[in-house]
């Protein structure tokens, strides 16, 4: 029994290329989210961060994988968390271009795994040195006691570079992973941005998102274009907030 | 061979060993500023195991019967050393610890002076109180065996504002805040100099997690008007002059905050507002990098939440 368990993970490992960072995670993580498709790692796509992680439960994440084309999906990814997979967003009609902020629980890799409509998934990625419990500890507005006041508050920005809005949103919400006792997995799992009728992109978003989401993307847009931001909790909680483009400042 | 779980950890402990193995040695070298007044300075570094968290700057003051520290250091191995250091230089033991404020790499080898008084303002030690466990972590962490022994010590000494005779010395408490919410400057009148702690500091980059930079530039205003001579900044070298590192320190929170606000504006995420180009004039600050994408976690998400109007209303 025990040799069925150790070959499985082997026999895998032999058809994706190995793991430039070496993570114990990679070969489990790989057979979950990609499957038999092909991987490559591949320096095309960015993943761009902070030098350390000066905060565990809020370390910011800029991924562009502008230099890939025909982009569907843009999985964050840190290996070692409890909840491993942070965002998956698909740019439907917007850059493939996000920037968001996550909990790290220890020193991990952080990657960005990027699929095209060739079926092909390109990833890159860091080790980043982190303190513990970024999962584990109660985020501040748990310990403040004020989260349900604010929850569900969106607040956003959004700003044109040449024919594009760089937007920025804020929801407030406790983002709680279930790890931290007596209080339950709860946290915004889906978000969609809209101009008009016209469905820009679609995010789906896990707990290891940090508390108070804060999200990046860049979207076709002109001067007083309206962006509309919809979304939904784990108790079916509805967000929405509009937005109109502002020329840059 | 079978893999039983003691080999298992076994192979996994030796590989960090043989990694970390280095010498703890701290070397301290105090150089005399004026008349039984010697600086020691620290590494215009982060905290990393290469420094041993020996990054801060501290003063050795000679009094008549007994050594004065003005800050001691990250560690206990730290002040053991100091401890000596201090005896030989002065040829006196160390009566008096004060600690400028919170952070562990100025005070956390006050363990080492048992037989000193600790002191630091009522709000330091609040302060301590508060937070110490929590910093003590970080540091073993950072910097593992380094620390080994170190418990932080909340001062059981209260400073209050004025001036004050120790061991023969006279030295004027000036407790202010804004690097931290409670930092004390010492000001030696023998000497005329000032020792500052982390309200300044010198041809390093500021760094912020606990500070209030309204508060801080205003506290600078009243540190340039104070009278002294030299400057003694929590991190950097010397400054004669005792004004050149206040108004650089001033400088950088100035254009930090200017920067942080534009980086908001401008819709950058907090990646992009800590890579941010650094104007040349900071060309000369060790750690500017390092401290902007510090701060950048300290301040960018209040700083959105107050720039950025509701959506939802």
């Amino acid at each position: 029994m025990l040799a069925i368990f150790m070959f499985a993970p082997v026999a895998m490992a032999a058809a994706l290329p190995a793991d430039p960072l070496g993570s114990p995670m990679w070969a489990d993580h790989a057979r979950v989210l990609f499957a038999d498709a092909p991987v490559e790692f591949d320096r095309r796509v960015v993943v761009d961060m902070p030098m350390l992680a000066e905060n565990q439960r809020v370390f910011p994440v800029a991924i562009d994988a502008s230099a890939l084309p025909d982009v569907k999906r843009i999985v964050l990814l840190a290996d070692l968390n409890p909840i491993p997979v942070a965002i998956d967003y698909a740019p439907t009609g917007a850059a493939p271009v996000v920037s968001v902020r996550i909990k790290l629980d220890q020193r991990t890799p952080v990657r960005a795994a990027v699929l095209t409509g060739d079926g092909r998934w390109h990833i890159n990625g860091a080790w980043i040195d982190a303190a513990g419990g970024g999962c584990s500890a109660p985020p501040v507005s748990r310990v403040k006691g004020d989260w349900a006041e604010h929850l569900g508050e969106v607040r956003a920005r959004a700003v044109l570079v040449g024919a594009e809005a760089r937007l920025r949103v804020a929801i407030r919400h406790p983002m709680d992973t279930g790890l931290v006792g007596n209080t339950p997995l709860y946290h915004v799992e889906e978000l969609s941005v809209w101009r008009g009728e016209t469905r820009l992109g679609s995010m789906k978003l896990w707990a290891s998102v940090a508390e108070d989401p804060a999200i990046g993307l860049i979207l076709p847009a002109a001067a007083g274009d309206t962006l509309t931001i919809r979304g939904r909790d784990t108790n079916g909680r509805e967000i929405e907030g509009r937005v109109a483009v502002q020329a840059a400042p | 061979m079978r893999l039983t779980r003691r080999t298992l950890l076994g192979g996994m402990a030796a590989l960090p060993v043989a990694v970390r193995a280095q010498s703890l040695d701290y070397r301290i070298e105090p150089v005399e500023v004026g008349d039984g007044l010697w600086i020691v300075r620290g590494a215009d570094a982060p905290i990393e195991r290469g420094n041993g968290g020996a990054i801060a700057n501290l003063a050795i003051l000679a009094g008549d019967e007994a050594a004065i520290l003005i800050d001691c250091g990250p560690s206990l191995r730290y002040g053991r050393v100091l401890d000596a250091v201090a005896r030989k230089l002065t040829g006196k033991p160390v009566g008096h610890v004060f600690l400028t404020h919170l952070h562990p790499d100025h005070g956390f080898a006050a363990g080492a002076f048992a037989n000193a008084e600790v002191a630091g303002t009522a709000e330091v030690r609040r302060e301590l109180q508060a937070t110490a466990a929590g910093y003590a972590d970080g540091m073993y962490r950072l910097l593992g065996d380094w620390m080994r022994g170190t418990e932080p010590v909340v001062p059981a000494a209260t400073v209050t504002a004025g001036e004050r005779l120790v061991a023969g010395r006279r030295l004027v408490f000036a407790p202010m805040a804004g690097h931290s919410p409670a930092d004390l400057v010492v000001t030696d009148v023998a000497t005329g100099t000032m020792i500052a702690g982390d309200l300044v500091f010198h041809d390093r980059a500021p760094s912020t997690p606990d500070a209030d930079l309204a508060t801080w530039r205003k506290t600078l205003g009243t540190l340039a008007a104070m009278s002294h001579k030299g400057l003694l900044p929590g991190h950097g070298p010397f400054d004669p002059g005792g004004q050149a590192a206040i108004a650089q320190t001033l400088d950088w929170i100035d254009w930090l905050e200017s920067s942080l606000r534009g980086s908001v504006a401008a819709g950058l995420d907090m990646v992009a507002a800590g890579e941010v180009a650094i104007p040349a004039r900071f060309d000369g600050l060790k750690a500017a990098r390092y401290e902007l994408q510090r701060s950048v976690s300290h301040f960018y998400p209040r700083l959105e939440a107050e720039l950025f109007p509701r959506a939802d209303q």
